[in-house]
């Protein structure tokens, strides 16, 4: 009885319900992109690296925005903690296998997210935005004045990643880095798929329509954005890792209301609430800051405000979920 | 026997005016009540107040021999204290399957799991199955709520309390909004509710009210004026002072 009603379920479930194979091809496509990156960009992997790392953050920050709904400029907390811890361990304390720094890195980031959690989450709407403003001014400034740890203004140096798996050197080129980098990205994406169609993923999707309504099915909207927080902290720390690690500095600007608001910008350009609207809404950003930005130094940024704006205005959803939704109906219509 | 639910002196007022005036109640198990008032009597606010979303100026509530006073909302519903809403409150953007799995998982502590999607989940998916088939939603389980008629939200709001499966049931106005061929749709899921849950129900129509109670509470000017049996009720001359001109069907139907 119980099987035959769920192969029923499944048969009249629209095809963007059905889960496995959906996420199999997200996950082939981002291998595919990692792929063509490689041959197309081969002397500028680091960008490629960093682009990962960036892509990272707004994954983290879609966790909390996009699926719960929590407004925010000041995740790039959340990043900073986990480059400057994955940093610190290596530059003070010698530990400079890539895997201890990367779990120092997402251990800093939960605790950084839980910390930053606790504090927005005791406000809704514009205070809450406040106090994340709040909040990254602090981190900013605390990791200013504690110079003799982080290196203040100058940057944490003197980082030094072992080989990887004692395997593989971090080269010059930056290719162990851009290959762990999509490791950690596919592994992250993964796991985020999961999270995001689970019980708590639905909770979440619950709280951020009616939190009052979820109270009154007796689960509590504090803890599960709580969860959620540490969760984003550690998906953060990871981008943070990754970023200390390739780059092998870590500067204040990771731990900066810009890097904050810009991961805001990102997320909305390619949409909130969608994993893959994340990672469009990066590459698209960083495709401008870099790429548009050399060819036209003066109105790179014109030209990604004016599409912010056009985006916001007539494609809400983002440049992906935008897309997505004009494909579905397409699809619909045939 | 023990009362499961009980109120005691339960005050409130808003700006001076008392909306809610030393209410007492108690409900044992299995009980079936109809509250009955005029509109603005303080039907809502005496659910909002026992369920933890408004906070009385003074008095009571117990659920199972507890004082839930000093508990929040979701305290007393984990308690089994559980209500629907008179004004729909959904998740527009989710499914019906959507809300009753996540009122199931909430109910059994498996809301939290990081893992597994309800749809692959038998066990929930026959709850599902089975309490959207009951209210005559489950050709539509997959819809958004948004796109489902306002009728249909109202049967969903009482599918998601059922699936928490509360000792105390509180229902505000359930058929309020529901076409009158679905009503029997929440006739027959208020028929097969187990036997010793409490169930107080809100509403105005009173064909429903003498059908589904066995006893009657008037609510009037935020005070109970009466406090018995469905057939005593409309021959009560207070009641029928407080409805005077209100409604003539609360005579008509007796
Ligand atoms: N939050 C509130 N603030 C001020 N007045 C309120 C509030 N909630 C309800 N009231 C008033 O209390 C009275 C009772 O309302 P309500 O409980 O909704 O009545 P009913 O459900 O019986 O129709 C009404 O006069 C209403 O205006
Ligand atoms: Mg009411």
């Amino acid at each position: 009885m119980s099987m035959t009603t769920t192969n029923e379920m499944i048969g009249q479930t629209p095809v963007r319900r059905r889960f496995g194979a959906s996420d199999l091809i997200g996950l082939g496509v981002i291998v595919a992109l990692a792929i063509v990156g490689y041959f197309l960009f081969p002397n500028n992997l680091a960008l490629l690296t960093r682009i990962i790392a960036i892509a990272l953050l707004v994954l983290s920050l879609d966790l909390v925005t996009g699926y719960c709904g929590v407004a925010t400029l000041g995740h790039a907390a959340l990043f900073g903690a986990g480059a400057y811890a994955a940093g610190i361990v290596s530059a003070h304390y010698g530990i400079n296998d890539p895997i201890a720094m990367l779990a120092f890195g997402i251990a800093a980031g939960a605790v950084a997210g839980l910390l930053c959690g606790a504090v927005i989450l005791r406000a809704h709407g514009l205070p809450q935005l406040v106090l994340s403003i709040a909040l990254i001014h602090l981190f900013h400034e605390f990791a200013n004045k504690a110079s003799s740890w982080t290196g203040g203004s100058d940057g944490l140096s003197g980082i030094a990643p072992s080989a990887l798996l004692g395997l593989y050197e971090f080269d010059l080129w930056g290719r162990t880095a851009y290959v762990f980098g999509v490791v950690l990205l596919v592994l992250v994406f993964a796991i985020l798929r999961l999270i995001v169609r689970s019980p708590f993923g639905m909770l979440c999707r619950a709280i951020k329509e009616d939190p009052v309504r979820i109270r009154s099915m007796g689960a509590s909207p504090k803890a599960a954005l709580m969860k959620m927080y540490v969760i984003s902290g550690a998906v953060a720390g990871v981008g943070g890792a990754l970023n200390a690690i390739s780059t092998q500095v870590v500067g204040l600007d990771s731990l900066s209301f810009t890097m904050s608001a810009e991961s805001l910008v990102m997320l909305v350009l390619g949409g909130t609430g969608s994993l893959f609207g994340a990672l469009t809404g990066t590459i698209v950003f960083m495709f401008f800051e870099d790429v548009v930005s050399a060819a036209n130094p003066f109105h790179w940024l014109t030209m990604v405000g004016a599409l912010l704006i056009a985006v916001v205005l007539f494609a809400p959803k983002g440049l992906y979920g935008t897309a997505a939704d004009f494909l579905s109906r397409r699809r619909e219509a045939k | 026997m023990q009362p499961i639910f009980e109120v005691r002196n339960l005050k409130r007022a808003f700006g001076g005016l008392a909306v809610t005036n030393d209410v007492s109640l108690s409900m044992a198990p299995g009980d079936r009540v109809a509250l009955i008032g005029p509109n603005g009597a303080g039907k809502t606010t005496f659910v909002n107040l026992v369920t933890g979303n408004l906070t009385p100026g003074s008095g009571e509530v117990r659920l199972g021999g507890e004082t839930v006073t000093g508990i929040d909302a979701i305290g007393r519903v984990r308690r089994g204290l559980v209500r629907s809403f008179q004004v729909t409150r959904l998740f527009l953007e989710m499914t019906p399957a959507e809300h009753v799995a996540l009122a199931v998982l909430q109910r059994d502590g498996r809301s939290g799991r990081l893992f597994g999607n309800f749809l692959a989940m038998p066990d929930v998916m026959d709850e599902v199955g089975q309490l959207l088939g009951k209210l005559g939603l489950r050709e539509l389980m997959h819809r958004k709520v948004s796109e489902i008629a306002y009728g249909q939200q109202r049967l969903l709001e009482i599918a998601v309390a059922l699936a928490l499966k509360p000792k105390v049931l509180l229902l505000d106005e359930p058929a309020a909004g529901v076409p009158q061929s679905d009503t029997g749709r929440i006739e027959q899921a208020l028929a097969d509710l187990p036997a010793d849950l409490a169930v107080l129900m809100i509403e105005h129509d009173m064909d429903l009210v003498f059908r589904f109670a066995k006893r009657v509470v008037v609510l009037a000017a935020g005070a109970i004026i009466f406090d018995g049996s469905p057939s005593d009720v409309t021959r009560d001359p207070r009641v029928r002072e407080a409805y005077l001109g209100s409604y003539a069907n609360a005579s008509h139907a007796a």
